[in-house]
Parts: C-alpha cells; structure tokens; sequence
C-alpha cells in the first residue's frame, strides 16, 4: 500500500456509495489529488451501504428526490451494474389505491413511466402473490436492482485510473483540524493529512465527524430490518439474480422480492429503533458488520405475518427458511432528506449524508459539480445542509423527527401533514393571544404560526364560503381561511409574521454585497424597499426576497424563514469586503396589516402622515405608533393596501393590541398563513420560491426579468443576458379550474404538484424536457375560482387555452387566465398603490 | 418417543471479544445470541427423531429471560415445548447447571413419564465445561455417549457414532440415555415462516432454581493477547503465482 | 507438595503428545510431590513416562476391557485417586480426556475445570482454561479438595525431566454398568485421501469459494500438494461441503506446517481451530480481511483466479 499522503487536495471521508460516487465525479470533473480513507475494509467498509437491499423506485412525490433516483438509475445503467426487473406498489385498501393513484399523478410530473393495475394484472405479474387480498396496485417497469458495492469499485478504479485518487482503507479519523472557520487538516490513525475541501461522507458516522470539526451533521441512526427466506423452489429453476418485480406492500409498509434462490423481506412497520452514532460498534467488534446489528425477531414477528398472507406459496412453504435477518441501520433527518453542501459552520468542509443507494450516484455527480462549479445541475435546495435552523441540528430534535418520520417510510403523508413531535420550538409574541383566538397552529422552521383561526369561523357563513367535500382536499384545511381572506379584502387582516428571516448587512461594502447577490438595482435610495430575485450562475432561481436600504451603508434582508438559513450563508458566502452580516431573526418580529381599511387603522394609532402621497408603497421608514417606533414598510405579499411593520420582539403584542384595538370599528379580521401563503399570493400571480421558483427555471419564464438589466454585475447577469436572447421555451401561468366534478360525482380541489396535460390527458412537455405540472394550486376566493400555476410551452400560454389537470387519475378541465406576469385579481394593482 | 433437548444461549462472537462486569462477562452490547452450534444440531435431531418416530420434543434451556428468544427459535424448528430454568443472568458452573437439569427432567418425567433420549451440546460454545451431559447422565442412572456425529434409534437401543482415528467408533447404548452431540451431526434447517408463528404459541414453562455457591469459581476472563502480524503479501491476483509457489519450495512442500 | 494422578492416552505405540503435556502439568501442580501416570489397557511406551514426570506408571487391566469404555476408564481413575489419596488428577484435554475426567468428577461429584492451559498449585488450585475454543481466558479457582481438570492441547509444556519411573500393574474393578458405554465397533472411514485433523498441508475454502463447484480450483491445488482440503462454517451452514471438511471452532482443529485458506475472512471461530499451523498463506480479495492478521504470506486476489495460476506455476516447475 502506498503511504499516507501529508496532503490532499481533497479528503473524502467515507467509502459507501457516497463517497465512492464523489471520488469518480470529482475526478471526472478534472479534480487531481483525491485521498478517500474509511475506518472499515474495502470494498464494503461496514456502512450502510453494504447492507443495502439496493433497489429503485424512481417514482417520488417530492421532485428533487425523483431527479436524483433517476439520474442514479442512469448512472447504474451506464455501468452495467442495473437489472430492470419492474416494481409494484399493491394497495390492500382504499386508502391506500387513492395515494397510488397520487403517486402515478407524480411520477408524470418527472417522466416516470407508471401505471395502475389490477389485481390480475398483479398476480400475472408476480404468479406467486397472494392478489385475492389487493384492490389494485402502482407498477413501474423501470425499478430495477443495482450492485451498489460494484459501482462503488468501478467508481474508485477509474478515478484511480485517472490519477486522481488513492484510497486507504481502516484508517479512522481522529481529529479535524479548523483555523479561522476553515478546515485545513485531518488527523487519523495512519497521521495527519491537510486538505483545502473534505467531505464527510460516512453516513450514520457523519455527526460524529462534523462535530469534531465544530459543525453540525443533523441525522440519527434507525434500524431497519430485513431478512433473507430460502432457498425458493420457484426461484431455483430460474437462473436469475431477479426476475419478477419487487412488490411493495405499502398497507402494511413492507417490501419483498427476490434475490436469486432467496426472497428478501424489509420492513418499515416496526417501532422505532433509534440509536446514536456513538453506539455503533467498530469493526473489530460488531458481530456481523457494525450497522448490522442483532435482529430483534419480536419486532419483526407482527410484519412476517403479513408477508406471509401476501406470498402464502413462497412463506408458507415449511422447507423456505430464515437464513439471514438483521436490524440494519440507515440514517433519517429531521425533515426526512439528506444532508449535502458545505457547511455553514466551517468553509472547505462537505457534507453527504442520509443518502440512499437509490440517490447516491446523482448525490456524487451533483456535489462533485457543485465544488467544482459552485452550482450541481440537479437543484438540491431541499437538501442543502444549510437550510437547518439551530433548533434542527441537536440530537434530540432530530431524534424526534426521525422517530416520528420512520413509519412514514411508506405511510401516506398529505402535503400539508404537520409534525407533532417536539412542539413548540419557537413562540412569536402574539402565540397566547392567538391560541385563545383559537389559532390552529402549522409549524414552519421551527416556528408556530396561525394557518387560521378558529374564532373566525362565523365568517364562513357570513361569505358563503364553501367547504370541500372530499376528506383529503379538505384535510389540514378550512374553509375559514377563505373566509379571512375576503374579509381582508372587505376591510383589513393582521397578520403574524414573526418567522420572517431577517438580516442586516452593514459597512461600506455592504452595497456591494447586495448588489453582487440581488438581481434588481440596490443602489436605491435610503427608504427603499425592494423585492429580488436572487439567482444562481446559471440564471435559476437561488431565493426571491425583500431588501430594505435603511442607510447608506445599511441593509435589511427579509425573506421566509423556511429557506432563511440558506439565504443567509449564499449572502455570506458572497459578502464583499468591509461589510458584515448580522442575523436579527430574534430580534423582531413583523406585523402585517392589509385591506382597504388598513391606512385607516394604521393612521389611526400614528401622528405620522401614512398617505399614499407621504408613504408611497415600495418605501420604509420609522413611524411612531403610540410609546413604539415601528419600521414601517410599505409592500404586500397578499395584493393589498398596506404595511409590514417590524417591531422588537418584546414589543410585538403591545402592537397588535394597539392595532387590534384601533381596527375594531374597521372591521379588522387576523388571518392565518392559509391566506398569507395560498390564498392571497395565489390570486395576485406572486410566485414562490420553492414552487414556481427553483433552479430549473430562469427569470424569463417566471415572468420576473425587470424592466432594465441593471449594469452592476450580479450573480447570474451573464446567464441572464443569455435566456433574453434565446426564445422562450415555457412560460409562468395562471389557470382556473373549469369543473371539480370527479367521475363520482363528488367536488374535487387539486392540492398542488398535479401533471398539467391536454385535454386527452397527454402529457405536455417544453422543449427543455420539463414536464408541465401544478407548481401550486389553491383558492382564489376573491374570484370564486380554484386556481392552479404551472410552466407552459409557448403555443399553450396563451390564455384562453383549454388544457385538464390530472388529480388521482381523473382529468378535470381548466383554462389559461394569465400568461406570464399578471394577476387573475386587481391585475392593475389599484389596491396595492391605493 | 419423547426427547429433550438441552440448549444454551450464547452471544454471536465473530470480531474481537472484549469484556464488562469487571472482566467477568463478555460484552454483548453489540451482540446477538444464538443457540450454540452443537445444540443447534441437538435441535434439529429432536426434530427429526419425533418426525420419524412421533411423541414429543421438549426444549430445555438454563439462562435468563431473554433466552426465550432462544427457546421459541428451538420452537419454530420443530419442537414441541419448551421449559426456561431462568436465572439471573449470571453463569452456573457445570455441576450447578447440571443439577438444575436433573431437578428439572426429574419433574416433567415425573408429569409425563421418561425422555428415551435427552440431548446436548458436547461442550457449551463460551464456557466450554466438558461435563454437563456427563454429570445429567450420571445423575439420572443412564448411559451417557459424548462427542457423537451419528445418531440412530431402533427397538430401544441407540447406535451412536463419534469420530475417531480417521473412522468412525460405534457406540450402542439402551434408551433411555444421554447423548452429547457435535456440529455436524447433521445440517439443522432454517426456520420456517409457518414455524416461526407457530412457535409464538408453543408453551414455556418457567421456573427459577436457586443457584448455588459455585465450586469451580470464576476469577476474571482474559482476552488472549494477540500480536497484530502483518502478512507478507506475495502479490496480487494471479501474477503472484510465481511467489507463492517460491515460497511453497522454501518450506519445503513441494 | 502433594500427590497429582495423571491419566496419560496412548497413540500408535507410544504416550500422545497431549497426554505428555498433561504429564507436564500434573509434574507442575506435584510440585516435587508424587507424579502418578496412568495408562490403561495398552501399556505401550509406559516405560518411557519417567523421562516426562511421572514418578509413578500404573498399567491398569481388566478382563472386560476390550474397547474404549469411558465410565469404566473414570472408574480406574477415582478408584485409583483414591487409592493413592492423590489431591488431583490430570488428563489429556482431548475428547476421550475430557469425558473421560468429567466423568471422574461427576462419580465424586466435584468440579472440573475444562482445557486448563495453567495450573497453580497451592490449597485451592487456581487454573486457567481455555473457552471459546482458545478465543478467551477463564482464571478460575477449583473449590475442592481433589482438583479435576484437564489440559487444553498444545498449550502447556511438556516437562522432560530425563528420570525414571517404575511401571506397576494395577487390576482394575469394574462393575457391568462402568461397561454399558464402549465403543462396539469401527467404521472406517468412507473415502481415501488424507485426513484433515492429521494432515501437513491443509487448503481451506470459505464464503469466497460462492459455491460447491467453487471448490474445484481448490481441490486441484490440493491434490497437487497431497494436501487435505478443509472449509470454514460458512460453508458447511450453506452445504456446500460436509461438516468433516470444517476447521474451526466446532469443526476440526488442525495443526499442519502449511495452511492456505482461499476466501476465508478469519473469523475468531475459524482461528481457533488453526492456532497450531506453523505457516498461514492466505488468498484473499480483501487486503483488510482479519485474516491477514492472522497470516504469514497473503496474496490479494479473487481465489477463482489465483489458486487455478498456482497450480499451473506449481505444474510448469514440476515440468
């Protein structure tokens, strides 16, 4: 073996699929001077990984998951180490045929080929299932098995063979040297090692790796158990290593297939068994290997059952016996996706973690582009480790989420389902009085927040709001929200608007640093607000927010605290000298009040003139409101007349009270995020970031390139230049949903992420390849209409186009009402600049 | 014809041993249990023995309460019930545990009349005491055969084969006896789904023998230094063939 | 200072090796006391016995005894222990040993202390015996006042005194029951070949072998060595060889001057049974394998092709 390099270029520590996939891309991308080291043996060093029952099912509700699994099958694929055996999800209920039905909706969002079957269609097949217990199924012809240990040899031969890697196996890590927020060295057990970048790619280990470097890996080890049944006569006949589809018995979370003479059960139906990383034994001495721990066969005695009356003829033989099971660790996130970027805490170091065999070769492609590039080309925002809030990273946060999270594994999780488990984390000011005011809580960040209030429900009637029939449209909904909204429309709504991130970048560079991050002008004067986009090199969406100039070299950064964290390191990231940043999310608290009654509210409590002469919208200023100094901003979020108003935290129920009280005569409503969030930007066009807004599309198709490029540079100008140059391929439109009728007669409302097709349910795609789909859907109560935005090729963004929207496998007909820029609601905006 | 069978829960040693409770137990923190070896065996002659001659097949077991675990994988292979001598988790030296076993066979021959055969392990896997089948047997006035590979049963004799010289010695012996069996008696099946849920309501009989002072008493385990030699790699792949071969006409074996 | 009973098991005309180091041990617990060896039946190479220790050979007959009879063996032995008011007494820890001395222990109901590999004498003696196959220690105090045990095989030394020692006769009594067990017959053994537990060179496969036809290269290699072929358990548990090819553990333990295992990690259990190779080659895909610990020589390599080039190398010197 060659010795111990004193330097690397790059450390990647961890050799399962991961790192493996990492070291080839980096390699690939012309990265030299590659060192991966692992604790355990080679070619299968005790990880996760090793244990793996290797299979992919490319469909996914979530679209970067669905990406990943399918650029990860064409990278099995490409190597030869795939088998396309086909798979079936089998529905034992109802319930469950209606989430397949869901589930097929989604895989047409991202090109998977999928279809629902019947129970006949199953049992032909798969001859050896028990169908007579099924009401239908999900089949997908492209799952398939892949060899992940042999691609993770293939990946370090060629590396190897490039010359840009050496890999040391059983060399363990014991300190991670860190000098001025920068990783510059790794200490293991075969000496010590500098390095400018090293990545943490050892799966359930990872915390325990970040942590010694001051950072933070948030995930925890979760047993999940498998076992091996054999030898199968059936499968004994046949020389195949797989040769009939991998069924998921998602009523009972289990999954079997077959694994040359064997037949591999896995369960997700335990409880669960969380353990910390400490805990994991070391090679030398665990049993078998150290994430296969000893199978507890009491948890898995309830599960074998129920495999037992869905393969009755493989199971029940008395001659197929148990031959190997184990309790096999995998690691799980606070939010259930996986953990990769650099890492907030310290430059240089790299997360990769929580990632399965199904995503791990598009994991190595897409964090291997994004060192090498500083962008991957798959938009990994949802796993980007930087979107943790500090509450995210500790162990018993995690612990929690993970332990709430894992039978979800198959479960049917509604879009808008709320985690219960450790709640509350983070009360706004107003939390008291709008639980007495029977705020129904959602959680965002760690934040509680009003999604509407119960103490409203009197409007429902009042606005002859109408409620939806079918349970799923209507779970984790009301039609209260409705309700609020058209009475801020009537009069005024105050809104809680506590969980906004907020941040000040300050110094004589601070203008730099805005003007290098945001798209539109920031060289604006004092006064000022305005709304960006923030893009990436390649003129996709990086976030869109709001910027304040309060002084000269002064900046207030506003943007939603989901995404908060990660727009604070892109602006740290990119801070240009002499300016500095400061996180003030604790420090305030902001208050919306809108509706036409809203100036009178505001002017009401204020000796300020709040006219729109004296405070045109798109400016802020001090105001005082009673014994408070309040920065007051005039924007709207919701298409209406009126303010954000920040105040010291300390200081936010003293202002709502005061406001409360002066709106009574006016009519003032508290509305809830249902109409902050959906209802209100819905019907005013306003995109979201994470919806209608991501990597995948530019600025031009969202409809939200400003009328002057301005000459400053900013981070995706050059792109930006470009895509106006090119035609445009696919457009941000408004569409109404024409009829809910389903085949049963019953009322539907689509949820969002549903395919947008021809009215013969084709599919439409633009001439990039992207499907069309659903980027959001909800009420538009001021119009009455249900409405939906979604990316349309030119020759369909027309309005007036006649289209259909597939929900749970029926078409229902919806019409283009505005293409591109545009409201469906005071398209004029009267009522903004009232 | 009824048997028993007598297994031992053990921890599922395969990477390095190391110790807990004052050097005075191996620490199975990370560690599944797991009948021993030649119990297994035992295991699956009970079963095939009352498949072929029908009756009954008990299992017996001395060790804590999780060793039901244990018992109920015995049940899932075949046998018929079980009875738990459960102790506190401590080990019993051999003359202790083979008393247990004695008051306990006594008993259930007592209810339901004598075992033609009781079977062992030869040597447990991690105490490796040599001498409970032995001490049972004495106890109870039966013959007692150790050390067996073969096993027949006809007209109330047992002919028992143990490996010896290359061959094979034949031992005969009246039922009822004790027999002490070996890995490789026979190759014990796996455990079958049906079997697995039909164990689930196979009965176990507990009871709670006192231990008594122990008379071989243990002082403290010692893991055996090993020192770490690193091979002297010849080569890789095939291209080592000449240097292994060198090495073969250095010592001479070729 | 104390008397020490040693029953001493004869092979092909002479004393065993193992029974000689039980010799040894006894002389160590005797310390300077009477050393009292027995042999029964064949008295073969009973004169010799001084030259190891013994002070004292008794060549125990009877009538009845023509077959190996354990109950009757440990009979001889306690009687004879009695006799000689010996405060301990001493065997071979070798199958026939072992059942042989806890057989003396449960007809005087005392302890036995299994595969001692040190022996301390004094009121109580102190042993420590091997468990787990050698893989693990035990220091244990025998609470008796006749100590029983038996040494592990190859871990204590012979004591070469270079003395003498008479040889008596001693007419043993036995009863028809002490005859109940004895072995009645022999089998042969059913193929040629050589035999693994005695073999000088032992090829060994393992889970790396994938299969019972996986076998075929190393029982080309075998052949041409005139070697034993031998596997580990993760082979005989998926059938693809006989448990009499096992080494290990609970399978045969062996001793030759040269031991090759093709695919075989080293699993604690398999190590056990291959302590007493003098020289270990192992092939193995994996270079971090615990085997190679364990080994002299290591080829790293996929046995499927590197064990087929050694024969051929080995074929092309042999012309």
């Amino acid at each position: 073996m060659a010795s111990f390099p004193s330097s690397a270029k790059v450390v990647i520590i961890g050799a399962g699929i991961v790192g493996n996939s990492i070291a080839y891309h980096l390699a690939n991308l012309g990265w030299k001077d590659i060192v991966q080291i692992d604790k355990g043996p080679l070619p299968n060093p005790g990880g996760s990984t090793g244990h793996a029952s290797n299979f992919l099912y490319l469909a996914d509700h979530n679209k970067e998951m669905a990406e990943l699994t399918l650029e990860s099958a064409h990278q099995y694929e490409d190597w030869g180490v795939y088998t396309m055996c086909g798979g079936l999800e089998v529905a034992r209920s109802q319930e469950r045929l209606n989430e397949l039905r869901r589930k097929v909706d989604s895989s047409k969002n991202w090109g998977v080929e999928s279809r629902m079957v019947t129970p006949a269609e199953i049992k032909e097949l798969v001859p050896f299932i028990n169908a007579d217990i099924l009401v239908g199924g999900f089949y997908s012809p492209e799952v398939g098995v892949c060899d992940s240990l042999q691609f993770g040899t293939l990946c370090r031969e060629k590396a190897e063979a490039m010359g840009a890697l050496q890999s040391f196996a059983m060399t363990e890590v014991t300190a991670m040297g860190v000098e001025d927020g920068r990783i510059k060295s790794v200490t293991t057990t075969r000496g010590t090692i500098e390095a400018e970048y090293v990545i943490i790619a050892c799966g359930v280990w990872a915390p325990l790796l970040a942590e010694m470097a001051g950072a933070y890996i948030p995930l925890t080890p979760v047993v999940h158990q498998m076992a091996d049944y054999g030898p199968v006569p059936l499968f004994e006949k046949s020389s195949k290593a797989i040769g009939y589809p991998i069924v998921r018995d998602m009523d009972v979370l289990m999954y079997e297939r077959q694994d040359g003479i064997g037949f591999e059960v896995g369960s997700y139906a335990h409880r669960s068994i969380l353990h910390d990383p400490e805990t994991i034994p070391s090679n030398e001495k665990a049993a078998l290997s150290p994430t296969e721990f000893p199978f507890t066969p009491e948890d898995f005695d309830p599960q074998i059952e129920d495999a037992l009356e869905l393969f009755p003829e493989i199971l029940g033989d008395e001659k197929v016996g148990q031959k190997y099971a184990i309790n096999g660790l995998i690691a799980l996130t606070p939010d259930g996706m996986p953990v990769l970027g650099e890492t907030p805490e310290v430059k240089g170091l790299w997360a990769a973690a929580a990632v399965w065999v199904k995503e791990g070769p598009a994991v190595g492609k897409a964090v291997a582009e994004w060192m090498v590039h500083g962008e991957p080309s798959i938009d990994l925002n949802q796993s980007d480790i930087s979107r943790f809030h500090a509450h995210q990273k500790t162990r018993q946060h995690t612990k929690a989420r993970a332990f709430e999270a894992f039978p979800k594994t198959y479960g049917i999780v509604h879009p808008a389902e709320q985690y219960v488990s450790d709640r509350p984390l983070r009360i706004t000011p107003m939390n008291r009085w709008q639980a007495e005011h029977g705020a129904e809580f959602f959680e965002v960040a760690g934040w509680e927040r009003a999604q509407w209030y119960t103490c409203n429900a009197p409007l429902v009637e009042k606005f002859g709001v109408k409620t939806r029939p079918n349970e799923w449209d209507a779970r984790w909904w009301s039609p209260i929200i409705n309700a609020e909204h058209l009475a801020m429309r009537e009069a005024a709504g105050i809104f809680d608007l506590s969980a906004f991130a907020i941040f000040d970048i300050l110094g004589t560079g601070a203008l730099a640093s805005v003007q290098r991050v945001a798209m539109r002008q920031m060289d604006v004067a004092v006064g000022k607000v305005v709304y960006t986009p923030v893009l990436s090199e390649t003129g996709g969406f990086k976030s869109d927010l709001t910027i304040m100039r309060l002084a000269k070299h002064h900046f207030r950064v506003v943007t939603g605290g989901a995404h908060g964290m990660a727009d604070l390191k892109w602006f740290k990231d990119n801070l240009a000298p002499m300016a500095s940043i400061v996180d003030l999310t604790s420090a305030y608290t902001t208050i919306g009040v809108w509706g036409p009654r809203a100036r009178d509210i505001v002017q009401s409590i204020t000796r300020v003139d709040m006219s729109h002469k004296a405070f045109p919208f798109g400016t802020c200023r001090d105001v005082e409101m009673g014994s408070q100094v309040v920065l007051a901003s005039r924007i709207s979020y919701v298409g209406d007349l009126g303010w954000e108003l920040y105040v010291p935290m300390e200081q936010g129920q003293r202002l709502w009270d005061e406001l409360w009280a002066a709106g009574e005569k006016h009519g003032l409503t508290a509305c809830g995020m249902g109409v902050y969030g959906t209802t209100g930007r819905l019907e005013k066009g306003y995109r979201a970031y994470g919806a209608e807004l991501d990597n995948d599309y530019n600025t031009a198709e969202a409809g939200m390139v400003p009328p002057k490029i301005k000459d400053a540079d900013f981070i995706g100008r050059d792109a930006v230049l470009r895509q106006m140059e090119q035609p445009l391929v696919a457009t941000c439109c408004i569409l109404t949903v024409d009829d809910h009728t389903s085949a049963s007669g019953e009322k539907r409302y689509m949820l969002g992420r549903q395919p947008i097709t021809m009215p013969d349910g084709t599919p439409i795609e633009d001439a990039k390849g992207r499907r069309s789909y659903a980027n959001s859907a909800g009420a538009s109560p001021s119009t009455g209409k249900h409405v939906l935005m979604a990316y349309l090729p030119p020759a369909l963004a027309v309005v007036g186009t006649k289209l259909a929207v597939e929900y749970f496998q029926e078409h229902y007909p919806v019409t283009v009402a505005v293409a591109g820029a545009g409201a469906l609601f005071d398209p004029e905006n009267l009522l903004i600049r009232a | 014809m009824r048997v028993l069978v007598c297994i031992k829960r053990v921890p599922a040693v395969a990477g390095r041993i190391t110790l807990t409770d004052g050097d005075r137990a191996i620490d199975a923190q990370y560690l599944g249990f797991a009948i021993g070896p030649h119990e297994e065996c035992g295991v699956e002659e009970a079963v095939r023995l009352i498949e072929a001659n029908s009756g009954e097949s008990v299992v017996l077991t001395l060790g804590p309460a999780e060793a039901t675990e244990q018992l109920r994988d015995a049940m899932a292979l075949g046998i018929t019930r079980a009875i738990h001598l459960v102790t506190g988790g401590e080990e019993w030296d051999g003359q202790s545990a083979a008393a247990a076993i004695v008051d306990a066979v006594r008993a259930d021959e007592a209810a339901n009349g004598p075992f033609d055969l009781i079977l062992l392990g030869n040597e447990s896997a991690d105490s490796g005491g040599y001498q409970v089948p032995v001490r049972v047997g004495r106890a109870l006035g039966r013959p007692v055969v150790a050390g067996i590979k073969g096993l027949t049963v006809a007209d109330g004799m047992a002919r028992l084969e143990q490996e010896a010289g290359g061959g094979r010695d034949v031992y005969e012996v009246p039922l009822p006896a004790v027999v002490s069996v070996l890995e490789g008696l026979n190759l014990p099946r796996y455990p079958s789904v049906p079997g697995r849920i039909r164990a689930k309501s196979k009965p176990i009989a507990p009871s709670s023998p006192e231990r008594p002072e122990q008379r071989l008493g243990m002082i403290r385990l010692v893991v055996p230094q090993v020192a770490a030699t690193e091979a002297t790699v010849l080569g890789h792949g095939p291209d080592a063939a000449p240097a292994v071969v060198d090495m073969l006409a250095s010592l001479g074996v070729l | 200072m104390s008397a020490v009973l040693c029953l001493v098991t004869v092979a092909d005309g002479a004393a065993d090796e193992v029974s000689l180091q039980a010799l040894g041990a006894a002389s160590a617990l005797a310390s300077g006391g009477a050393v009292h060896a027995l042999v029964i039946g064949d008295a073969a190479g009973a004169g010799d016995l001084g030259a190891w220790g013994a002070t004292q050979v008794h060549v125990a007959t009877h009538a009845s005894l023509t077959s190996f009879a354990p109950d009757a063996w440990a009979r001889i032995l306690a009687d004879l222990a009695d006799t000689l008011d010996v405060a301990a007494v001493v065997g071979p820890g070798s199958d026939a040993g072992n059942t042989v001395l806890a057989r003396v222990a449960a007809r005087l109901d005392v302890p036995f202390a299994a595969n001692c590999t040190a022996v301390v004498p004094g009121d109580t003696v102190v042993v420590t015996r091997a468990r787990w196959g050698g893989s693990l220690f035990e220091e244990a105090a025998i609470n008796a006042q006749r100590a029983i045990l038996t040494t592990q095989p190859h871990a204590v030394a012979k004591a070469s005194t270079g003395g003498s020692a008479a040889v008596a006769s001693y007419a043993a009594t036995l009863d028809d029951a002490d005859l109940a067990v004895r072995v009645v017959g022999h089998v042969a053994a059913a193929k040629g070949g050589v035999s693994l537990a005695e073999a000088k060179i032992v090829v060994s496969g393992g889970r790396g072998a994938g299969s019972t036809e996986g076998f075929a290269p190393i029982e080309e290699l075998a052949g041409l060595l005139g070697a034993a072929v031998g596997c580990s358990r993760a082979v005989t548990i998926s059938g693809w060889r006989p448990h009499t090819d096992q080494v290990g553990q609970t399978g045969t333990k062996i001793a030759p001057d040269l031991y090759i295992a093709c695919g075989i990690s080293g699993a604690t259990q398999h190590m056990a049974g291959v302590k007493g190779a003098k020289t270990i080659l192992a092939i193995n895909k994996d270079h971090e394998a615990p085997i190679m610990t364990g080994a002299d020589y290591a080829v790293i390599g996929d046995l499927a092709v590197v064990v087929p080039a050694i024969s051929a190398e080995i074929r092309r010197r042999r012309g």
